[in-house]
């Protein structure tokens, strides 16, 4: 509720400026630039579509194949968000549970490394063996892998990161390790945590992609990962770079959004959201 | 004025684990609502006395007695930073120390108040600390300390990274406090100016290993004024506090002197 409420009040506070500024203007004309050299490029030497296509053909085949490509993108867009909390969830209690002592940190650690460094495309069929009764469920596990050390790894080092000053501070008062954990650990964790949760974000969207891939499998359910696949196959690659060109925007989506939570969370204490004197 | 110890230190002796002697054979007592500061180079444990006393750090051998019946009072803590947490407001920061207490809120908004019209912020109880010049993020942190009532107030360096301005109109504004309240305090300074100005004694440390190697007494009445600042007086106790400092830092062996100068 209250970071509801912080976050609320961020938007009521920002002063959306209709302003042209050269931080938009100028990634903006590099991009149609290069879109209209794309398109030319194709047009002048004639390339067929199912070598590449142009802007033009792709964007005419997002329009048409809509209604295949954007339930599948919902359904990855499912398996994204759901690995996503599943990350951030356990993560946060994996991280809070190695800040309690050492020792609990040097015991699990190893394991967070062994999840992070283990190839998601070596291991999902595995899962996906494994829970062939349940297939979503095996592309949320695998997605939630790709997403979970960031969390883990962030919010445990800003966990560790709170001022000594404060912490003799807390000592000082007699604080118990909830109080502290309440009080000094979780708002110093913040910004690091967030930082995670910008990486993992993205993290879970690639991770949900590359399961799909893995498990390719069909029928109504199917993600975007198997569109794109499909169209592979078929030869359809104007859907083919549709799909890409809608992953890729979800993927913007994603990081937009958790920047924004990020900024209006950390909004009047954190470096990070300050303006800063040019 | 009671003459009576609120803590006694005997024979105090910190090492650390790797080996380093922090503090040998230190023996100090301070007298209830007595002002008393620490001087001495860098390295000489200053903090690390202020810290045992403090009870973040234990002796590794040696005793410390607070008052009768080893009672140990309200202790509050000044940083030399002023280590406020900068994702709560001014009033949030300084009402930490009674929400560790457990104490209600109703009661703690009256008790920050009075805190924040001590040290004159009332009305910045809403801003954050980044919005506070350096003076007043220490003001804030001593508001903090304060807001206990404390019997002991332990201080490291409070004024060390203010400029001269700052600091002279803090140092005031702390003798008037401690005027008011009558604290007993510990102050840790690099500066003897400061320390001759606030203390009615200040004890010099030398370091290597770290150990007190003079007293002074400055008996002048209290609190102090600018007047004060201009005296022969003053002058005299800052050369005699400067010349044991000097002899402590060129390794000299000083001979423990408790006296009271002759102003």
């Amino acid at each position: 509720m209250m970071t509801w409420l912080m976050i609320t009040k961020y938007f009521q506070n920002m002063k959306w400026q209709p302003s042209l500024s050269l931080e938009i203007v100028a990634p903006a004309a590099v991009g149609l630039l290069a879109l209209f050299g794309w398109e030319m490029g194709v047009r002048l030497t004639d390339t067929p579509p199912y070598l590449l296509p142009g802007p033009i053909l792709i964007l005419q085949t997002l329009l048409k194949d809509w209604p295949i490509l954007f339930p599948a993108l919902l359904t990855t867009l499912k398996i994204t968000i759901l690995a996503f909390v599943a990350a951030t969830t356990s993560g946060l209690l994996i991280a809070v549970l190695m800040a309690q002592s050492k020792w609990i940190e040097k015991s699990l650690y190893p394991y967070a490394i062994v999840l992070q460094t283990i190839p998601l495309a070596a291991i999902a069929p595995l899962i996906i063996i494994w829970l062939r009764n349940s297939v979503l469920l095996a592309l949320v596990i695998c997605a939630w892998i790709a997403a979970l050390f960031p969390i883990i790894s962030n919010t445990t080092f800003g966990l560790n990161s709170a001022d000594p000053s404060l912490r003799d501070m807390f000592r000082l008062y007699k604080a118990s390790r909830w109080q502290t954990l309440r009080y000094l650990r979780l708002p110093s964790a913040l910004p690091y945590f967030l930082a995670g949760l910008r990486i993992s974000g993205g993290l879970a969207l690639i991770g949900a992609v590359v399961a799909e891939f893995v498990a390719g499998s069909g029928g109504t359910n199917s993600g975007i990962a198997y569109q794109i696949l499909m169209a592979g196959y078929n030869l359809e690659i104007p859907r083919m770079f549709a799909a890409l060109l809608l992953v890729t925007i979800l993927g913007i989506i994603i990081f937009v959004v958790l920047a924004t939570t990020s900024a209006a969370l950390l909004s009047g204490w954190h470096e990070s959201s300050l303006p800063r004197d040019r | 004025m009671t003459w009576q110890p609120v803590m006694t230190l005997t024979q105090g002796n910190k090492t650390f684990e790797n080996g380093l002697v922090a503090l040998q054979d230190v023996d100090l007592s301070i007298n209830q609502a007595e002002f008393v500061s620490l001087v001495g180079p860098s390295g000489c444990g200053k903090s690390t006395l202020l810290r045992i006393v403090a009870g973040l750090s234990a002796l590794s051998s040696g005793t410390l007695v607070w008052g009768e019946g080893d009672y140990q009072p309200e202790i509050a803590f000044v940083f030399q930073e002023p280590a406020l947490m900068p994702w709560a407001r001014v009033k949030d920061n300084v009402q930490l120390p009674l929400r560790l207490g457990g104490i209600l809120h109703k009661k703690a908004e009256a008790m920050v108040a009075d805190a924040l019209r001590l040290v004159g912020l009332e009305n910045f109880k809403n801003a954050y600390p980044r919005q506070l010049s350096g003076g007043m993020k220490m003001r804030t942190s001593i508001a903090r300390a304060l807001v206990t009532s404390p019997q002991v107030l332990l201080m490291d360096e409070p004024f060390g990274a203010l400029d001269d301005i700052t600091r002279t109109k803090l140092n005031n504004d702390l003798l008037a406090l401690w005027s008011q309240q009558r604290w007993t305090v510990l102050f840790v300074t690099h500066n003897i100016y400061e320390a001759v100005y606030l203390s009615e004694r200040v004890v010099v440390m030398a370091a290597s290993p770290g150990r007190i190697v003079a007293e002074i007494l400055i008996d002048e009445p209290m609190p102090r004024t600018d007047g004060f600042r201009t005296s022969v007086a003053y002058s005299h106790y800052c050369c005699q506090v400067a010349e044991a400092l000097s002899a402590a830092m060129l390794g000299e062996t000083v001979p423990l002197k408790r006296e009271a100068a002759s102003g």
